[in-house]
């Protein structure tokens, strides 16, 4: 994605806005169509933002002071240039959870943004969604077959039938935004 | 949402290896079904009366300690393996969850051919099962959990037809075994924590087209449409995920409903017609011909879904067609059938129900205890169990013994915490109206201690209300039963893996045998050249195992009953 400020390669001159809003239309269309999907079927990306998974119209990006500590929501990532959300597969779904900054360890606040985590919300067992919470437990649960992932320990599986950790998805904050900083740690969905 | 799908509903039939030859494949015919041989299994209980009763007796009380495998089969899929082999002049179809079909060689074992329905990595599977095949003509008929209906030639596999009978997205789903009567293959469509409006819904045999389809909640301006308040009928459940029963003297089929949606009873005011409910539909044209609601407006959970068995006997030395249904609600209930009606005949407790404050005599309408009904307000806790007296897995009756034997949990019961004020209906999502965790971890002991017993099988007199016999396990149950000619017994269920056989008339224990998995699968019997055959799935899964999950939380256990199907047959030892 390009944040920094585009310029013109021949002239080095500095692009206006509004070409510059053309020119990253554009990159992404490329982008998407070299891997031969369209964008709401691609995978979320690096500088993605999110909106939550049942908004209409133009996505409002989420920020970490949308969320509640201890209360999972669902989202999809969008595309920060064409506003284009990541929702052609359910098995793109993300979970996000706020925690106390406190209760993380290194390696998960490496992958936080403001006590903020991201998962697939898509259980690896049977694709049930994962967004129930258990506190004294520190447990995500699937409703459907009783999974128990622990979020503090990269998503591993502490009971129930699924076989493969929750996948990860790294965040970072832009201003007060929550902004994808990688994809997937691992395929989404069901299957060993 | 937008979903974009490819490469759905794509079948693959896998080329077998065809070094086994069964018999020259016999069509099936509705006198077939009518007055099926003794020999074969053709379809889910074994007739249309849903007897789940073999008249075989070479296997009897006197040998059945001599029973060995004769042969036995791995599926390769885990979950719940729940379908009966049905079983046509040495053919065998088998299901498994992932929408399986597998033809085998009822003699030998071998893999005739298989069928895999593709199903998209996106469906959610709430209940991982497939419980059997429908044959008619010479096509064997399987519905998918991805909601549609397949039609192949019962002899090489080929499919013949495909059709989609419901929206898989919007959490319709299907997990019965197909009704063939009269040339139609009937269907209904799971749902009912997602927010369906239940159907039956029936397929010409042939060409596949749909011939009518009959909603299971009345609609505002139907007959019925008025025990709803506002549009609620439009997602208010009463799914239809167990085979039907059906009486070919009337050309009636009768189907049990499941319970009404969402959960919490202040989103649906009135008695939510057809919801845990009996419905005999004209086989012909769909329409209701008749209805009984064992409980209004239900609060608890308590599906009613499993058909009600035919029996031709006396009650109270009257002469009735009756239709007899072990209730989720822990009621056992006999009713009457006629060409255009379900009279209420009795009822009996059978388990634990701390709900029920009496039932009247006339109509069978229970009364409820007001502090039981779960509402938004506080935690209630209410007996039996959200899995109720006796869940989904299937009654037998025995015309020799003219007994009726439940599979049974008693003991049992749940707590749900305070329902959400309001359930928006979210196409693709859960429409229960209970916080999940609430949900899961509802399961509670009926007294302070665990109970010294749970699972039962409990063997009835219906002409006298009766119960003639119980045989008590220490852990929960979740055997579907058969029962023979051979005044026999048979089932599974437990989480120790047994699969057991039982004097009918007395309930003496006789044999057991530990098997791969634990047994959820429905049990059958079937004789070739002479030699009679008991042949059942193993494969835990699905309910079983969420109930174990709840027996654990309270124990504070983890008890690992290990998955995978496997099909096993035995015979008597020569």
């Amino acid at each position: 994605m390009i944040n920094n400020e585009i310029r013109n390669c021949a002239t080095n001159e500095p692009i206006n806005p509004k070409r510059r809003r053309v020119i990253e239309i554009a990159v992404a269309g490329v982008a998407a169509s070299f891997a031969g999907r369209s964008v709401a079927e691609s995978a979320p990306s690096a500088g993605d933002r999110l909106v939550l998974d049942d908004a209409e119209g133009e996505p409002m990006a989420l920020r970490a002071a949308d969320l509640k500590v201890g209360k999972p929501i669902l989202a999809f990532a969008f595309d920060k240039a064409t506003k284009e959300v990541r929702n052609g597969s359910r098995l793109q779904k993300i979970m996000l959870m706020k925690l106390d900054e406190a209760d993380l360890n290194a390696e998960t606040k490496e992958r936080a943004a403001s006590g903020v985590i991201a998962f697939s919300a898509i259980c690896t067992h049977q694709a049930c969604e994962v967004k129930t919470w258990i506190v004294k437990e520190k447990a995500l649960v699937c409703f459907c077959h009783s999974t128990k992932f622990l979020p503090l320990e990269a998503g591993r599986v502490e009971s129930g039938p699924a076989t493969r950790a929750l996948p990860t998805i790294p965040l970072k904050l832009e201003g007060d935004e929550l902004v994808l900083a990688g994809t997937f740690s691992a395929r989404t969905g069901p299957g060993a | 949402m937008k979903f974009v799908m490819k490469a759905l509903c794509a079948a693959a039939l896998i080329a077998s290896a065809m070094t086994v030859s069964a018999s020259d494949y016999a069509p099936v015919t509705d006198q077939r079904l009518t007055n099926p041989e003794a020999g074969n299994w053709l379809q889910y209980r074994g007739n249309y009366a849903g007897w789940g009763y073999s008249p075989l007796e070479k296997v009897n009380a006197g040998n059945v300690n001599k029973l060995q495998t004769a042969w036995s089969f791995s599926t390769g899929v885990t979950e719940g393996h729940q379908s009966p082999p049905i079983v046509n002049n040495g053919y065998m179809y088998i299901t498994t969850p992932g929408a399986q079909l597998i033809a085998i060689d009822a003699r030998t074992g071998g893999e005739l051919w298989r069928y895999k329905k593709e199903i998209s990595p996106e469906m959610l599977q709430l209940h991982p099962t497939n419980r059997g095949v429908a044959l008619y003509g010479d096509k064997v008929y399987v519905a998918t959990v991805d909601a549609h209906l397949v039609a192949l030639d019962a002899k090489t596999g080929k499919v013949a037809w495909t059709k989609q009978v419901g929206d898989w997205k919007a959490l319709q789903y299907i997990t019965l075994a197909p009704l063939a009567a009269k040339g139609k293959i009937m269907v209904g469509s799971s749902g009912g924590e997602t927010g369906v409006r239940g159907f039956v819904a029936a397929y010409d045999a042939q060409t596949g087209n749909e011939a009518w389809r009959t909603y299971t909640t009345a609609g505002p301006g139907e007959p019925g449409g008025d025990t709803w308040s506002g549009e609620s009928a439009k997602t208010g459940g009463a799914s239809i995920w167990i085979t039907g029963t059906y009486d070919p003297a009337t050309n009636l089929a009768f189907w049990g409903t499941g319970n009404p949606a969402p959960w919490p009873v202040h989103l649906r005011q009135g008695d939510n017609l057809y919801s845990t409910s009996v419905l005999a539909l004209d086989v012909d044209t769909g329409k209701i011909k008749g209805y009984h609601q064992y409980h209004p407006h239900d609060a608890w959970d308590w599906d009613e879904v499993s058909a009600p068995l035919l029996i031709d006997t006396t009650v109270n030395g009257k002469a009735v067609k009756t239709a007899v249904h072990a209730g989720r609600n822990g009621y056992l209930w006999v009713l009457e059938r006629t060409a255009d009606k379900i009279n209420y005949v009795a009822s009996h407790k059978y388990v634990l129900n701390d709900v029920f404050t009496g039932v009247d005599s006339k109509t069978g309408r229970p009364s409820y205890d007001p502090t039981k009904i779960p509402g938004t307000e506080k935690p209630v806790k209410f007996c039996p169990s959200l899995w109720g007296g006796k869940d989904w897995v299937p009654e037998a009756y025995n015309p020799k013994t003219k007994l009726f034997y439940i599979p049974a949990n008693n003991n049992l019961c749940s707590e749900l915490p305070a329902a959400d004020k309001e359930v928006p209906y979210k196409k693709g999502d859960l429409f229960i109206g209970y916080p999940i965790d609430g949900v899961l971890g509802s399961l509670r002991w009926a007294d302070a201690n665990a109970p010294k017993t749970i699972g039962e099988i409990q063997a009835w007199d219906i002409s006298t209300g009766k119960q003639v016999w119980t045989h008590k396990f220490p852990t929960f149950m979740w055997g579907p039963i058969l029962t023979t000619g051979g005044n026999l017994v048979f089932a599974g269920g437990t989480n120790d893996r047994k699969f057991r056989a039982f004097n009918a008339t007395d309930g003496k224990p006789l044999w057991e045998t530990t098997m791969p998995s634990g047994v959820t699968g429905v049990p059958v019997s079937y004789e070739i050249d002479g030699e009679q055959y008991i042949a059942v799935q193993a494969g835990w899964g699905i309910d079983a195992q969420r109930m174990q999950s709840g027996v654990d939380a309270l124990l504070g256990n983890k008890t690992n009953v290990p998955q995978g199907g496997v099909l096993t047959v035995f015979k008597l030892a020569k």
